[in-house]
């Protein structure tokens, strides 16, 4: 493969001025020239469209509508992933003949053990975690006074970018020696308990579970919106059959509740299980994957931009992929059986 | 990502979001629900205040944070942001002024400015082209058309970085994008459509098909089926999916990371926040002022738009 560099600039098929900008002006100038490009486009196929007519016709106008859709995904993603896939089994530089040497290095080399033991950890973790503490809140806020105002509190985690929990939480984490006032809340409290301050983000393997937190603490307002709702969609009428049975409390929550949002968890937690699995924002922001703390989605951005093997990089955009599949697999056979 | 069929939202759901946009709107008669009763029979006080705990433990952090950009950059360095209650007169917006000049590191408006061009077309242009093909495959009946639907629907599974590297390639070497918001922009839109597409096909299958008969009767082609009377209907549909790519797309970091390298003069803010965690670290005047102003858009936006953003999610799109 041709290294791929961004400082290199071969012949374009946009001229400069329509390719970059440098004042303001010109920048909204571009992004508006870009969505009238788009427009013309757009409206040509649409045109295009009106050109056919009868029975014939309408088939064409169906596929010419599809088309724009259909063919970027050929050309940006499915074409994409078939070379990614190809280039993984040639070697660490992704040119050479054909073998498994990257797979072997993926499963053998002792850094990347621990790439592949962190993910697990994190696959394992977040979404039980996260699913249980927004079930739980869910469940306690349920119909309580300023319900609207509890939600929108754990939920505004999912509106902010993960780079900026990150930014959040690395503050929480700040360390200073323990004789020196400290700025770090949980540093802060150890001290005040009476403990030696503690480098949480250099600790092997405290860290990678302070690094879980931050997910944690992201993905709770996700399952407690998407769980609160489907608490909430159980019919009435079998609540009061099951009170008339006499089923209460925690019976009633083992027995009625649990069994009706059976779908909903198990949507949440695949959901997350998925975006655990891809998780780069957090581990790149505050550890860049040091100390012992990188993931998949992690290694494959620095064995490619940093470490100069796009091969091994490619080989775990594969693992992702082929671990992904299972998750969907699994979520999609719970919603054949719900419906 | 397939998740909740989002025509399989219950009354009771939307209702409930409803009440969620409007807090002060008085509410309906209280009903009761098995949850309720599992919460009361942990014996209220209890169930309170483990909420309550809950509730501060996700807030704290943000606070923390909060405070602390409001803090004179000694302050910051000398003592925790808890202690900043005793001297409410220190507050200062000394950190904003600095991280909003042109002068600090590289420049924070400039990348605010960058994450908006970037946003923009790319919430836009998903949204046109996954209505129409959602329509064909909703509405037009041509050869191909189930197994090519099913196509772009499990495209969901694949995850962005198996296509990022030989995307990377065309857009430098076939197409001399380089470091341009034209890579960014593509990318976002392609990564976006099988699930835009999805969603669509989905609320656009549920109208009645009546309506599109009627209208091809009285001699409207399908063009004009789906400025005149799609689009309009859609509206529900479309702002759930917009309001998500917004944020995915504003919040975004290892699409812009690979595709702008974190050349500063096209990069977002969500790269030069990180880029500044990297590099200052411990300059936390900057960082926590910094990290507010990236977020106070979407957070606006969340504030704002929370109807449509719960039913997005609750419609099957979480970001990652």
């Amino acid at each position: 493969m041709a290294p791929v560099t961004l400082a290199a600039l071969p012949a374009t098929i946009l001229p400069e001025p329509l390719l970059r900008a440098e004042s303001v002006g010109g920048k909204f100038a571009l992004m508006i020239f870009a969505v009238v490009v788009f427009a013309v486009v757009f409206g040509l196929v649409l045109l295009l469209a009106t050109l056919f007519t009868g029975r014939r016709g309408e088939q064409v106008q169906g596929a010419l509508f599809a088309l724009p859709v259909v063919g970027l995904l050929g050309v940006g993603l499915v074409y994409p992933a078939l070379r990614t896939i190809n280039q993984s089994f040639k070697g660490r530089t992704a040119d050479g003949p054909y073998s498994l040497e990257n797979y072997a290095t993926m499963f053998t080399s002792p850094d990347l053990l621990v790439v592949l033991r962190n993910t697990a950890i994190w696959v394992v973790l977040v979404p039980f975690l996260a699913t249980g503490i927004g079930l739980l809140y869910a469940i306690l806020i349920d119909r309580a006074r300023g319900e609207a105002f509890a939600k929108a509190l754990i939920f505004l985690p999912m509106s902010i970018s993960m780079v900026g929990a990150s930014i959040i939480w690395k503050f929480v984490y700040e360390y200073k020696q323990t004789s020196r006032p400290q700025t770090g809340l949980l540093n802060g409290i150890l001290k005040l308990l009476g403990f030696e301050t503690r480098q949480w983000l250099l600790d092997v393997p405290l860290n990678t579970l302070m690094l879980i937190v931050v997910m944690v603490w992201i993905q709770a307002g996700f399952a407690m919106t998407v769980l609160s709702a489907a608490i909430k969609a159980i019919p009435d009428d079998i609540i009061e059959a099951a009170k008339l049975d006499g089923v209460k409390g925690m019976a009633m929550f083992r027995y009625i509740t649990l069994p009706s949002i059976r779908s909903a968890l198990v949507v949440v937690l695949t959901t997350i299980g998925i975006a655990t699995m891809k998780i780069f924002d957090i581990v790149r922001t505050m550890t860049a994957g040091q100390f012992d703390t990188s993931v998949v989605a992690n290694e494959f951005y620095n064995q490619i931009f940093r470490y100069n093997a796009p091969g091994i990089g490619a080989a775990l955009a594969v693992l992702l992929f082929v671990l992904v599949i299972p998750i969907v697999a699994y979520n999609v056979v719970q919603m054949r059986k719900e419906a | 990502m397939s998740t909740l069929e989002p025509t399989a939202l219950p009354d009771k759901v939307s209702e409930e979001m409803e009440q969620t946009t409007h807090p002060g709107r008085p509410r309906r008669r209280r009903r009761r629900s098995a949850a309720g009763d599992a919460a009361r029979a942990v014996t209220s006080p209890w169930a309170s205040l483990v909420a309550v705990v809950i509730a501060v433990l996700w807030t704290i952090p943000t606070i923390g944070l909060f405070v602390t950009s409001f803090r004179s950059q000694l302050d910051i360095q000398r003592s925790g942001w808890w202690t900043s209650f005793l001297h409410p007169g220190d507050y200062t917006l000394d950190n904003y002024t600095q991280a909003l000049s042109s002068t600090s590191t590289s420049n924070i408006v400039q990348a605010f400015i960058n994450t908006i061009v970037i946003t923009l077309p790319a919430v836009v242009l998903p949204i046109f082209l996954a209505s129409l093909a959602a329509y064909a495959f909703a509405w037009i009946p041509f050869p191909g058309r189930d197994a090519l639907f099913v196509a772009v629907f499990a495209l969901q599974i694949v995850p962005l970085q198996i296509a990022l590297v030989p995307l990377l390639d065309i857009y430098v070497n076939k197409l001399g994008f380089g470091a341009s918001y034209w890579s960014v922009w593509l990318s976002h839109t392609i990564f976006a459509l099988p699930l835009a597409t999805f969603l669509i096909h989905n609320f656009m299958k549920e109208l009645p098909g009546e309506l599109m008969e009627a209208a091809r009767v009285d001699g409207a082609g399908h063009v004009t089926i789906f400025f005149r009377i799609l689009l309009p209907l859609l509206t529900p549909a479309i702002a759930a999916f917009g309001i998500f790519q917004f944020l995915w797309v504003w919040n975004d970091l290892l699409v812009s990371l690979v595709f702008l390298g974190g050349t500063p003069d096209v990069a977002p803010i969500t790269v030069f926040i990180a880029a500044l965690a990297g590099s200052r670290g411990s300059a936390w005047y900057l960082l926590s002022a910094g990290a507010f102003i990236s977020m106070v858009v979407p957070v606006a936006v969340f504030l704002g738009l929370q109807r449509y953003f719960v039913r997005g999610l609750l419609a099957g799109g979480l970001k990652g």
